[in-house]
């Protein structure tokens, strides 16, 4: 998942005038779920700061940058109400984020990082480590990011995984380190596990492997993601999938894989296949919902805007089956700027702590996104809600969006099932390769073909 | 385009008057044209660790991978047609809206009037602009759905959007002011009398048009052209959307090139395609002589 030119999709699917009522009405049930989650965890985190302190912290601000689907204005917002400082989130697309990190770093506070980016803002060195024992959430993060696992299934490393991307051996390193220590590049915010949506209703049948977006019966109907760097592994995924190619390493392909890969799009966009590419969230929901498209890569809440218009989409569960398929998953995570000093980074460790203590990971949740704490994220989320996003169950009531319009109905399923099912069925990660530059190249020929 | 005061204008203070004059100018394009291009063209030259990191140094590889590459000739070709093809749109829609503007509608008030009616759309944003025409132009579409159902068609037209033509269509939308405006501002100034006298002395309105009105309006076509030839080859958003990512260009892939880090190179590609249209810009120049044109 990637690039946003401007489509948000906290003002997309949402756009009726009853949202201020809904809003103070979630608000109240947000409280009223977190007297009942108890005093337990939660609320030192959140209002636990001496008088003294909070009169020092609030001239400070805070500017969190990324990507607008990781970077929401609504969670800025609400941990500005509750730690008391300013929290300025700001929005551009990857390639834009990426290279403001590294050119203008002093202008970012809380940097929004893939775990590529994080791989490159640490050779950069325009970020500096976490200190793990200041996260006070870190031991309940999942152990996909922390150790590379979960539930003794080791976590696939082509691409960067997030594990890959996340420590390094001193807080002013440069080199990734393999393997756990006490300083982290990043601390993972928001990820999920891509895959492609699908209007049941055309298609006729159920999606479960890449190969059917390269099916000539979709001729015209079909769209690719259009950021080099991700579009390219969903183009593999396909062609694995295809049986027409055994990739050594979807994540980092060599010059040949490449030349292959781009060769064969070039081909069937002769042949008509592609419908269009697309870049941002919106134009993929618009691409689905006005019919020019039955089938394209997609993102999990962009598909959940096709359904708000009440038009049929389906995420396709694409588990891995012999050694082929599986989701392609992302990750972001922030990283603290390296000019972060004092009491500004005093307040970004705090910040930081907010992240991982529920509100935002029940924010998220209602999109579709996990938050790597699910611990505290389901102190957030109605039983209702667990139950549908996280545990892959029939909705036991009507599941509505982030900002309280009505999104399932009762007894649909979440598609791909459990977080546990969709996890564990990713097979690579958002990356950069080291050809970049040449992959970059024949997508370019690709586009003009 | 060139402000620069002749040199031969005399006494050394109608000079200091002369450079009074494009001070203002000065102070805007140092600091925002100039300086940054000579950052561009320093970046073109350094060496890069892959990773966003530059080498000073002084290397032309970038400009050899550039200009060696089959990929640069065929994004040339793909801008050159879309700017091709939206100039011959604008300079005929531009000319003829502008014609009748200014001599048919009697009123100068009223000729006025609907000169401001044609900035109209320039109101909301470029993008909304452009995006508004996806409902029009898609497969369930306004103009669709109408062929349709008068039975016209029996399959949607895929051809209008996420095409060629969508890319122009929306170029055509966005850019025929720019053509308007100056010819407009040139043809205004052709004296009516003239006119008459052609007409007393027998010319057709062929002729009119022909040795009149043209060689008159040049000054503003020429602007009208540069206006709209530099817009289209620096673009690359409108070819992304209306193109559906189905084409490309000069813009879109060096910016593709920024975005996985290659400075370098990107640099390079851009410097190249200023130099190509400082040649246009200059070609374009010395089939009319602007300055005296503006003057006189």
């Amino acid at each position: 998942m990637s690039d946003e030119t401007k489509g948000t999709f906290t003002s997309d699917p949402a756009g009726t005038a009853a949202k201020p009522v809904k809003k103070l009405s979630r608000r109240t049930l947000l409280k009223g779920a977190a007297a009942v989650a108890g005093a337990a965890a939660g609320s030192d985190a959140i209002r636990g700061f001496p008088t003294i302190w909070a009169q020092e912290i609030k001239d400070i601000e805070l500017r969190h940058v990324g990507v607008s689907y990781s970077v929401v204005k609504a969670i800025g917002d609400q941990a500005a109400k509750d730690l008391g400082f300013k929290v300025t989130m700001q929005n551009l697309d990857t390639s834009a984020a990426i290279n403001r990190f590294i050119s203008q770093p002093n202008t970012v506070d809380i940097a929004d990082l893939e775990g590529w980016q994080a791989k490159l803002a640490a050779k950069r060195s325009v970020i500096q480590g976490i200190e793990v024992k200041k996260i006070k959430e870190f031991d309940n993060i999942l152990p996909i990011f922390t150790k590379g696992e979960i539930d003794g299934h080791k976590i696939p490393r082509q691409g960067i995984s997030p594990y890959e991307a996340m420590y390094i051996a001193k807080p002013d390193a440069t080199d990734l380190n393999d393997g756990v220590t006490e300083w982290a590049t990043f601390l993972p915010q928001v990820y999920n596990a891509d895959s492609i949506g699908y209007r049941p209703d055309l298609v006729g049948h159920e999606v479960t492997e890449w190969k059917d977006l390269i099916d000539p019966k979709f001729k015209g109907k079909a769209a690719i993601l259009d950021v080099p760097a991700i579009g390219i592994m969903d183009a593999a995924l396909c062609f694995e999938s295809a049986g027409l190619i055994k990739y050594g390493n979807k994540g980092n392909m060599t010059k040949e894989e490449i030349d292959f890969t781009c060769n064969k799009l070039i081909e069937l966009k002769k042949e008509g296949q592609f419908r269009a590419t697309w870049t941002t969230f919106d134009q993929s929901v618009q691409l689905m919902a006005a019919g020019e498209v039955v089938i394209q890569s997609m993102w999990s809440p962009a598909v959940a805007a096709v359904r708000v218009k009440e038009i049929p989409c389906v995420y396709a569960p694409v588990n891995v089956k012999n050694g082929k398929e599986g989701y392609r998953g992302w990750c972001n995570g922030m990283g603290l700027m390296k000019h972060l000093s004092g009491k500004k980074l005093d307040a970004a460790y705090e910040y930081l702590n907010w992240y991982l203590s529920g509100w935002q990971g029940g924010f998220v949740a209602r999109y579709g996104y996990y938050s790597p704490v699910p611990s505290t994220a389901k102190k957030f989320l109605t039983p209702a809600e667990w139950a549908f996003w996280y545990e892959g169950q029939p909705a036991p009531e009507v599941v509505n969006d982030p900002y309280g319009v009505p999104m399932e109905k009762a007894g649909t399923k979440r598609d791909g099932g459990s977080f546990l099912d969709r996890v564990k069925n990713i097979s690579c990660w958002n990356t950069l390769m080291d050809e970049a530059a040449y992959m970059n190249k024949r997508w370019n020929d690709f586009k003009v073909a | 385009m060139q402000p620069s005061p002749s040199p031969q204008l005399g006494s050394s203070r109608s000079n200091l008057a002369g450079w009074l004059y494009v001070s203002p100018l000065v102070l805007v394009l140092v600091p925002f044209f100039v300086a940054p291009i000579l950052v561009v063209l320093t970046a073109s030259f350094f060496a890069t660790d892959g990773f966003g990191g530059l080498t000073p140094g002084f290397t032309p590889a970038s400009y050899i991978e550039v200009l060696h590459s089959a990929l640069t000739l065929k994004l040339y070709l793909a801008t050159i047609k879309f700017t091709v093809l939206t100039w011959i749109f604008t300079l005929i829609i531009g000319f003829f809206v502008a014609y009748f503007l200014v001599f048919h509608v009697r009123n100068q008030l009223l000729a006025i009037g609907l000169f401001l009616l044609c900035t109209v759309p320039f109101w909301t944003s470029n993008i909304i602009r452009m995006i508004s025409w996806i409902p029009l132009l898609g497969k369930e579409g306004l103009i669709n759905q109408a062929l349709l159902a008068m039975g016209v068609i029996h399959q949607p037209l895929e051809i209008l959007l996420f095409s060629d033509l969508a890319v122009v269509i929306a170029y055509v939308h966005q850019l025929t002011i720019f053509m308007i405006v100056p010819i407009f501002n040139s043809m205004a100034r052709i004296d009516k009398k003239l006119i008459e006298a052609a007409i007393d002395a027998g010319a057709s309105r062929f002729d009119i048009m022909r040795l009149i009105v043209v060689p008159m309006s040049k000054s503003g076509i020429a602007l009208g052209t540069i206006f709209v030839v530099s817009i289209v080859m620096g673009d690359f958003f409108v070819v992304k959307v209306m193109s559906g990512g189905g084409s490309a260009s000069v813009v879109s892939a060096f910016y593709e090139d920024v975005g996985v880090l290659q400075y370098p190179t990107a640099a390079a590609s851009a410097v190249l395609l200023t130099l190509v249209l400082v040649a246009i810009v200059s070609l374009i120049l010395r089939t009319v002589d602007i300055r005296q044109e503006i003057t006189q």
